[in-house]
């Protein structure tokens, strides 16, 4: 099985990055996030629970821009206004699955060899899941809700990432610098406090980013099969839940919010793979 | 009849057979990057007879390589070749379409590359590739390019044909290989070959059988243009020579007037600063090296041996199980201020038994002292307090330096163990760099963005810092343009005669070796088959594979030419 | 070392090879390395197996509180207060009363003849619940797959090294195919084509008709996904120097694209394939659920709604062994066609 690489990452060509307008645009989102989670009556155009019957179900138009929903709810402001929660979670998933890829893979490339074998074999073991389903088995287990969804996300993405680190780290390890350092008469632990881990985990905030947009894609699948946070709250995976009743009729219910998901994850990606070539660029 | 035989006979066709296959006047190329024009071959101007070979030599950089790319129209993506002159077998190729070109290459052009490894296909059998050139020019239907493949394979040389053939190039040896790529690039019979630094990168065993493979076809009538950095082998082929730098021809004659008349003070230095047993003694480069008299004499070492290795074994287990004993009983002792160089081809066992001497690979059999107490024999925490005695500068530097760090902190962190205030250790650093011939302009600078002859010297003030009695230099030259090398060469010469640091070089250039080495070790198969001074080993050598060797060196005696050949 | 009689002009006498050892000794031990090879791999999987299993059956002793009640409860739906007598046939038909080994013991050798346990909400095997969705599913999966081979293939043929701001687009559409959130591309094709081309039917079924939107939507991100990998090593193969040496025969540059670079490039797609199995498995749950096409997707959506764990951790270990399984495959194959890149 270890043979076989499988890059956990997509490997973005480094051209998409270098476009500036990309990062622009991705910069540009990323404030606008940050507004509406932090405060979203700034953006909203209207009052996110206020019902309005008359107006259910209006395509996108001047006075809503965004359509309203089955209880006439403007759309757009739903959007902003869960933003908060869906940021959240993302971010809270993310990170849960970087901690656990991080504890996993470190062990797996530095620990002494019985104990490395095992966490290596035990990663390659919850690799065989595939994410989403590693992450409805701990829903069934534990029960749909947000805090549940951030630990289920995690989980399921941090074998992949798992795997990345330890590659990293053993590639490090092996390095010919280490082998220097080492004739140089350096100690072990020297040499993984000074070469190894740095160079190993130089790459993480870069990674991290690009599991931010995994994270919140994964959420919102997770939400829109009813199993993450219900309705009537605006997290956008709620939203994507609540529309689907309505998808032949109303389909931007489920089509904008997607949408504003994707817009997130590219703008995440592309801020990831840039910090990514810029810190390689003092290297080789 | 077949393609052999017209070319053997011209008069068969009934034509008159032209003078000169190829010409070409003022040839120029640049590149246009970013809008901005990069000159890359500035002025290229030589004629190719039947049977003739012309040599264009050169470092990195020169723009030998672009030259003969862009003679079959192959200069790369981006690039302006321009010309007053370009004409092959009498037919303007300056406006050749690309489907010209296509039809000239392989057919009227054969191009061989350097390193069969990389340039066949790995994924493909060796007749595929050498059939190529056959389909690709609508030649013979299956059949007859099945037989054609075995016969230009029992041409070049490769037994058992029939077997190989079906082969990946893989499963081939080094030599085997070579010729399987010889054989693919003549397929069709070419009456022009260029061969791209044919013999880079190879044993000097197999290098001498490509040779003889050139030498062949200029017999059978072809025209040769032959690109490399080694005069040496060069001298062996050429009629004619260019020397080429920074996209300028500087000197271009008959190989007797080049070599043995230089007149340009480049090509001088490049003749100069070619090591072999007759520079033994001198200095190899122009450049003055710096004041290494300044160089502290390394810890007095009372007296006895530095470095002794006895009966060193090292196994390695393939995962398919079977064991390769890449060391097999390998002793040797290394005495202060003296230089022992082991030499061997690929796959003879010297890089581990230099890695075994410094304790970098467990023993599985013998013992190693340093400085007359146990190496091998002790743990590493024990070994570590010894470690300043003994340092290793590598082929590659740059992958021995950490990619984050400048070469300030490369330095510093170098003298962490010996040095203990920051000031002591910051006026050694300036020491270390005024020793190996650099400015204190570098400190600042990264690995990446330093010369390869710089990076190196950096690599050896790393490997000073500690004052090391010995220092294993494991392909430390083999890597570098032969005008940087012979620079590096006369530092390590300084520095041992003013510090009296002991060297084990290890290398497969038999030249480097017998220049700089006070004593030699001939290394097969992991085992020692001849040692001596480097006069018995080259003058007197007793063993059939060093005799071998010594033989397969390309003979280059640049005092021999000039007095007339 | 023998000298031959090839001593011409350059340098006396170089040696010609040794003859080879015979071919047919050749193949035998080389047969042998690939037989120990594939071993080891196979010895590999086969752990891997076990400790998923071992993860399946610790998962399912994760529910709080007594699974017998819980049991009594999800199948009733309602949660209450069980007698002793409620509890034991419960008890004695799941072997709750047995030692955890004893019931991990049970459970791998059920594992191995085919049987995943008992469903906690009906009243039947769980292979029997999955078997009855299984094809659908898979044959969704497979014409992914394919379909995602065909985009990227032809894709990356296409647009790789054909200087930068082709290749800029190129890989540009590669990160945002691979992406896209399965429910919301479905959702836009199914608007798009379903309703409002009318190309294909809203409501899938079994057909032909029934997969090609579906089959699309796991498709494009995965092809995005591979195409990533493929494109830059695609774009590394171009430059390496059999290429260039093909071009000297003579090639063309299509030539040299689809006889020689295609296969290097394939390389880590292939790899992908066997992970790609199980991704889109697993995509197909949240797929199905779109197109209302039947399948083991909402049968898992229902299981984990109702808290069915046996059901959830058999489709989880199931989809498990084909993803370890189809691996082993590709992975065996690599060793047959290049042993090369086994040897680092």
């Amino acid at each position: 099985m270890t043979a076989i690489r499988v890059t956990a990452i997509p490997t973005i060509s480094t051209r998409l990055a270098r476009l500036p307008w990309g990062l622009y645009a991705a910069g540009a989102l990323v404030v606008l996030l940050g507004l509406a989670a932090i405060a979203p009556q700034l953006l909203a155009t209207s009052d996110p629970y206020a019902l309005d019957y008359p107006a259910a179900l209006q395509a996108p138009s001047w006075a809503h821009w965004f359509g309203t929903d089955e209880s006439g709810r403007d759309l757009y402001s739903r959007i902003v206004y869960g933003t908060r929660e869906s940021l959240l979670i993302g971010l809270g998933a993310a990170g849960v699955g970087i901690v656990l890829a991080l504890l996993l893979g470190s062990l797996a490339a530095l620990a002494i060899k019985p104990a490395a074998v095992v966490v290596d074999r035990f990663v390659e073991v919850m690799f065989a899941f595939p994410a989403l389903l590693l992450a409805l088995l701990l829903i069934a287990i534990a029960g749909p809700s947000a805090a549940t969804e951030i630990f289920a996300v995690g989980l399921g993405t941090a074998p992949g990432y798992a795997r990345m680190i330890r590659g990293q780290v053993l590639a490090a390890k092996n390095s010919g610098y280490v082998e220097a350092a080492t004739a140089l008469g350096h100690s072990r632990a020297r040499i993984v406090r000074a070469h190894i881990l740095p160079n190993a985990l130089r790459p993480l905030v870069a990674v991290f980013a690009l599991s931010v947009g995994q994270s919140i894609v994964w959420a919102s699948s997770l939400s829109f099969l009813g199993l993450g946070v219900a309705p009537p709250s605006s997290e956008w995976g709620a939203l994507l839940d609540a529309g689907r009743a309505y998808i032949t009729q109303a389909g931007w219910l489920v089509v904008v919010p997607g949408l504003v998901i994707v817009a997130v994850a590219l703008a995440a990606t592309t801020i990831g793979r840039h910090l990514q070539i810029n810190l390689e660029k003092g290297e080789r | 009849m077949t393609i052999s035989e017209t070319i053997d006979d011209p008069t068969r066709l009934g034509l008159d057979w032209p003078t000169t296959r190829l010409r070409v006047e003022n040839l120029r190329v640049a590149f246009a990057v970013d809008g901005a024009r990069r000159d890359v071959v500035t002025g290229v101007s030589f004629a190719l007879s039947p049977g003739e070979c012309v040599a264009i030599v050169g470092e990195s950089g020169s723009g030998k390589s672009v030259t003969a790319r862009s003679l079959v129209g192959l200069a790369g993506r981006n690039a302006i070749v321009e010309s007053d002159t370009f004409e092959l077998h009498h037919e303007d190729a300056r406006s050749y379409t690309a489907r010209q070109w296509r039809r000239v290459r392989g057919r009227d052009v054969g191009f061989i590359l350097q390193d069969a490894l990389v340039s066949l296909d790995p994924l493909r059998p060796v007749r595929a590739e050498i059939a190529e050139a056959l389909r690709l020019h609508r030649w013979g239907d299956r059949a007859a390019r099945s037989r054609r493949v075995i016969e230009l394979l029992t041409r070049v040389g490769v037994p058992f044909p029939e077997v190989r053939a079906r082969q990946r190039p893989g499963q081939l040896s080094g030599g085997l290989r070579q010729r399987a790529l010889i054989a693919s690039a003549i397929a069709l019979d070419p009456d022009i070959v260029i061969a791209d630094e044919p013999t880079t990168a190879l044993d000097v065993t197999v290098q001498a059988q490509v040779l003889a493979e050139l030498e062949k076809m200029k017999q059978r009538g072809a025209s040769l243009i032959l690109i490399s950095h080694d005069l040496s082998v060069v001298a062996q082929l050429a009629d004619q020579i260019l020397v080429m730098q920074g996209g300028a021809v500087l000197e271009q004659g008959t190989a007797a007037e080049v070599l043995g008349a230089p007149v340009h003070d480049y090509t001088k230095a490049l003749i100069a600063a070619v090591p072999s047993e007759h520079t033994r003694g001198r200095t190899l480069s122009p450049t003055l090296v710096p004041a290494a008299a300044n160089v502290e004499a390394s810890h007095p070492i009372s007296h006895g041996p530095v470095l002794e290795a006895t009966g060193l074994v090292k196994r390695f287990v393939a995962p398919d199980g079977t064991v390769n004993r890449a060391v097999d009983g390998v002793s040797f002792t290394v005495e202060a201020g003296e230089t022992l160089g082991i030499v061997g081809e690929s796959g003879s066992g010297k890089s581990t038994t230099a890695r075994l001497a410094l304790g970098l690979e467990k023993l599985d059999g013998g013992t190693v002292r340093l400085l007359g107490q146990d190496w091998s024999a002790v743990n590493e925490r024990r070994r570590r307090r010894l470690r300043p005695r003994i340092s290793v500068v590598y082929q590659d530097p740059l992958s021995s330096f950490d990619p984050r760090w400048n070469v300030e902190r490369i330095l510093l962190d170098a003298l962490r163990s010996t040095e203990f205030s920051k000031a002591a250790r910051r006026s050694r650093v300036l020491e270390l760099l005024d020793m190996v011939g650099l400015s204190a302009e570098v400190l600042g600078r990264f690995p990446l963005r330093l010369s390869g002859g710089q990076r190196q010297r950096v690599a050896i003030a790393r490997a000073l810092a500690s004052r090391p009695s010995v220092i294993v230099l494991d392909e430390a030259v083999s890597a570098l343009d032969v005008t940087i090398q012979a620079q590096i060469l006369d530092l390590l010469v300084a520095l041992q005669r003013s510090s009296g640091v002991s060297y084990l070089f290890i290398s497969h250039d038999l030249g480097v070796i017998s220049h700089l080495s006070d004593r030699v070790l001939v290394m097969k198969d992991g085992r020692v088959v001849e040692e001596g001074t480097p006069d018995e080993i080259f003058k007197r050598p007793q063993h059939p594979y060093t005799r071998e060797l010594i033989a397969s060196i390309p003979d280059f005696d640049p005092v021999a030419i000039a007095a007339g050949s | 070392m023998t000298l031959t009689s090839s001593s011409r002009g350059v340098a006396a006498g170089p040696a010609v090879e040794p003859a080879p050892p015979l071919p047919t000794s050749r193949r035998a031990s080389r047969l042998r390395i690939v037989a120990l090879v594939v071993a080891r791999k196979v010895a590999a999987a086969l752990v891997v197996l076990w400790g998923a299993a071992t993860v399946a059956f610790f998962a399912q002793l994760a529910l709080p509180g007594d699974r017998a009640t819980v049991i009594l409860n999800i199948r009733a739906g309602q949660a209450q207060q069980r007698t002793a007598a409620e509890l034991a046939p419960i008890n004695a038909e799941y072997g709750l009363q047995h030692p955890v080994l004893q019931q991990y013991w049970d459970y791998l050798r059920g594992l191995v003849a085919g049987d995943f346990g008992t469903s906690y909400q009906q009243f039947r095997p769980v292979t029997s619940i999955i078997g009855e969705q299984l094809g659908a599913t898979a044959t969704l999966s497979v014409t992914a797959i394919l379909f995602a081979w065909v985009l990227m293939v032809v894709w990356v043929t296409l647009t790789a090294g054909r200087g930068s701001r082709v290749g800029a687009l190129g890989s540009l559409v590669d990160v945002v195919a691979a992406g896209l959130p399965a429910y919301w591309l479905g959702i836009i094709l199914l608007l798009v084509f379903a309703l409002g081309l009318r190309w294909f039917p809203v409501i899938g079924g079994t057909g032909v008709d029934g997969l090609i939107l579906p089959a699309l939507t796991l498709a494009i991100p995965l092809a995005g996904f591979m195409a990533q990998s493929t494109r830059a090593e695609f774009e590394r193969a171009l430059d390496q120097p059999f290429v260039i040496s093909a071009r000297m025969r003579g090639m063309s540059d299509w030539g040299v694209r689809l006889r020689h670079v295609l296969r290097h490039a394939s390389i880590p797609a292939v790899t992908l394939s066997g992970w790609a199995l199980g991704a889109t498995l697993s995509g197909a749950v949240i797929v199905e659920s779109i197109f209302s096409r039947p399948g083991i997707g909402s049968v898992l959506v229902s299981a984990v709604n109702s808290q069915d764990l046996p059901v959830v951790v058999g489709i989880v270990t199931l989809v498990a062994v084909f993803y370890v399984t189809a691996n082993l495959i590709v992975d065996i194959a690599y060793t047959l066609i290049d042993p090369r890149l086994e040897a680092s």
